[in-house]
């Protein structure tokens, strides 16, 4: 039996069987599978709306919606709004980790902790550093954090991988703790005016406000969907690629991919490397937004949270983790009442999703992803029976 | 460039500073007071290496099994009108006492304990989901219980308990050694002890090394795998429930919601230091772990080191002698 199947202890022919009627009861010719057919033109006409729509959203803040609850209580909606998308950010780079190479990282929010602090470091005037400009953390937190990342990542993912994740959890509390007793950190006092990107407006009465402030969010709600949508496609790309294979590969059976060849190791570090600086360019917007970095944010609920988005919308897809990063928080913003019970909430929702739908909402389907379209295609075009063979092959 | 690198490591000793006086000084003081913080990480260890022993699993709701206990210890002792004086008692109404809450703690830790077996980790097995599912399921039955507690008693700790009036019993090199540590250290050995017996004499502990051995030919031999997996979680439970005792005999203010987050954090690090699976192992890492981190915190000057101290062994560890230091055997010792 594979190492890298469940605790259990004995083959349960039951349970397989069940797999097997689940599998041939799905429907054919689904919603995904359509889209899968689509021409590339045709799915980026489609997107286009979407996209479209993301970008107008400060602009429906409407009543059913809003996160604002009158009288200047409850969230701002457009900082809501970049709440959303910076947990979707976050969710689509640990759906990296997690998703595609089945890697648990239970620290996640060590990386963000480490991107803010990168991002406050280089341009607060709290700090003793030399200054760049906002714009420029950025890259240099996707740099430091996916080298933190390696670091973790190289010790430990040679080992079997739920050592990865106890190793992860104790780095996530452990990066909190060393800002909070690491002078030059400045633990709870932390650093003021983070810096942010360039540009100011015209107010009503007629003085210049940069444009990017705290209390502003539509911008750098605009800001982060642009670079969700850069990082999507530069994402995608990989799974697509040789990596992405290689990745589903290890998900699936770890020892079987050893065996056929794939550097195990290797891709394990790039994905884990890659979630990190994702992880890492989301804590540097975050701290930008805020402006304000400190050791108190950074909590392991905090990177439950994040895990939670990952699962509740499909580990392993990143549509799925897009919608899951933006409900995780939106439904506290939105439904106050229940804000104070949130970790509950979604550490339940964790464990229901877990044993009844270990899916998501939107459930990955990558078996075939190694053969993407092309087998879609012809698995879909070659009649009779053969092809149910194929596909049933192709699908084990 | 290398005067920019030179900018932005500031060359004072902001970042890190090393104590050797204070490390000197307290040399044997600390060394007694990391082996009795050892001694209940051990305890807590040993349930992660049970669990891991017989499921391959990292049961992170572990840390919540301690904590239940902890609480049932602090409720009963408050109950029998302890509070934060050290109690003014007779020997044997003393020892009473604290036997109750010992029993207290066992049962509520083992109770949890049987819970989280039975609500989440059976259901699951049923449906052979992969390794990653089984730790998401962990990791969320683990927060689910820390945040039960969080809603019941809030972000406070419980106002603190003193089991014992503080009494140095004799010296070593001028380093104290109190009442309270020689007893969670003999607690911890005893409990260990009766454990290791346990496994390697009993007819269930031959069962439970079974089937951390093969699962499957164990099943074949007619052992039954869902019973023994039940009872190993309750054995975990219950010297959970001793740590418990030991931790607020150690740490009067030690029962807050997210008390057992970072304690199992080490624990489990102790647990692979011993070498995972193997129960005198667990015993080993923990006074280990409590020993290097006690140091480290003397040294490097806050309490928090003890922590990050403790993670840098683990991570260490695994890159040196993943299979720890008396390596993982729990399957493979005879009886």
């Amino acid at each position: 039996m594979s190492t890298v199947n469940g605790p259990t202890l004995q083959p349960d022919p039951q349970a397989e069987q069940d797999e097997l009627n689940r599998e041939s009861q799905r429907p054919r010719g689904g919603a995904v599978s359509r889209w899968n057919t689509l021409s590339r033109p045709a799915q980026w006409g489609i997107l286009l709306p979407v996209v479209i729509l993301a970008y107008a959203a400060p602009a429906l803040n409407l009543p059913i919606l809003s996160t604002e609850t009158g009288g200047g209580g409850g969230t701002n909606w457009n900082i809501n709004l970049f709440q959303m998308s910076y947990y979707a950010l976050i969710a689509v780079g640990l759906n990296v980790v997690v998703g595609y190479a089945g890697l648990l990282d239970l620290g996640y929010v060590a990386f963000f902790a480490v991107g803010s602090y990168v991002a406050a470091m280089f341009t607060s005037p709290d700090s003793p550093f030399f200054k760049i400009p906002y714009l420029w953390t950025l890259p240099l937190a996707m740099a430091v954090t996916m080298f933190f990342g390696v670091l973790l990542g190289v010790p430990t993912l040679r080992l079997r991988g739920d050592y990865l994740a106890i190793v992860t959890l104790g780095f996530g509390e452990i990066i909190r703790l060393l800002a909070t007793i690491i002078p030059a950190v400045k633990g709870q006092v932390g650093f003021q005016n983070v810096g942010r990107p360039p540009g100011s407006i015209i107010g009503e009465d007629g003085v210049a406000r940069p444009l990017f402030s705290a209390s502003n969010g539509a911008p750098w709600y605009w800001l982060t969907i642009t670079i969700i949508i850069v990082v999507l496609l530069l994402v995608g790309n990989l799974e697509r690629s040789r990596v992405g294979r290689a990745w589903v590969a290890i998900r699936e059976d770890e020892d079987a991919a050893e065996i056929m060849g794939v550097p195990v190791f290797k891709f394990k570090v790039w994905a884990f490397a890659i979630g990190a600086a994702v992880g890492g360019l989301t804590g540097a917007l975050a701290g930008g937004q805020v402006g304000f970095v400190n050791n108190q944010s950074f909590t392991v609920q905090q990177s439950i949270l994040f895990l939670a988005a990952v699962v509740l919308g499909g580990a392993g897809n990143k549509v799925g983790a897009i919608i899951g990063g933006a409900l995780v928080a939106y439904i506290p913003n939105r439904f106050t009442a229940i804000a104070d019970y949130k970790y509950l909430i979604f550490g339940v929702a964790l464990v229901v999703l877990m044993i009844f739908r270990s899916g998501g909402i939107l459930a990955a389907r990558q078996k075939l992803l190694a053969f993407s379209r092309k087998a879609y295609s012809f698995l879909r075009q070659s009649p009779g029976s053969a092809s149910d063979r194929q596909r049933s092959e192709v699908k084990r | 460039m290398l005067d920019l690198v030179l900018q932005a490591v500031p060359m004072d000793d902001s970042w890190i500073n090393l104590d050797f006086t204070a490390f000197v000084q307290g040399f044997w003081s600390n060394t007694f007071g990391g082996l009795t913080y050892g001694a209940v990480y051990g305890l807590i260890a040993l349930g992660y290496t049970l669990v891991y022993g017989v499921l391959n699993l990292i049961n992170f709701a572990h840390s919540e099994v301690f904590i239940s206990g902890v609480y049932a210890v602090v409720f009963t002792l408050t109950g029998l009108g302890f509070n934060g004086d050290a109690p003014n008692l007779a020997l044997p109404a003393l020892i009473g006492d604290i036997l109750l809450a010992l029993l207290a703690g066992m049962i509520a830790s083992a109770v949890v304990a049987f819970l989280v077996e039975r609500v989440a980790y059976r259901t699951l097995r049923r449906r052979n989901p992969p390794r990653l599912v089984y730790l998401i399921t962990a990791i969320g039955v683990s927060f689910t219980i820390q945040y039960l507690f969080f809603l019941w008693r809030g972000a406070q700790p419980e106002p603190s308990v003193i089991l014992l009036p503080t009494v140095p019993v004799f010296d070593i090199f001028g380093g104290l050694v109190y009442n309270f540590q020689i007893v969670i250290i003999v607690a911890a050995i005893v409990t260990m002890i009766a454990v290791d017996q346990f496994i390697r004499r009993s007819r269930t502990g031959r069962g439970i090394r079974a089937v951390a051995q093969d699962p499957d030919t164990a099943t074949l031999m007619g052992v039954n795998r869902e019973r023994i997996i039940v009872i190993t979680f309750i054995i975990g439970g219950l010297v959970a429930g001793v740590g418990a005792i030991a931790w607020i005999m150690l740490v009067p203010q030690g029962a807050q919601y997210n008390g057992g987050f970072i304690l199992g954090v080490k624990a489990f690090a102790a647990a692979v230091l011993g070498g995972i699976g193997n129960v005198r192992g667990a015993l080993l890492g923990g006074l280990l772990i409590g020993l290097i981190g006690n140091y480290g915190q003397t040294l490097l000057g806050a309490s928090e080191w003890s922590d990050v101290v403790a993670f840098v062994v683990l991570v260490v560890v695994l890159i040196v002698r993943p299979t720890g230091i008396l390596g993982q055997s729990m399957g493979r010792s005879r009886a």
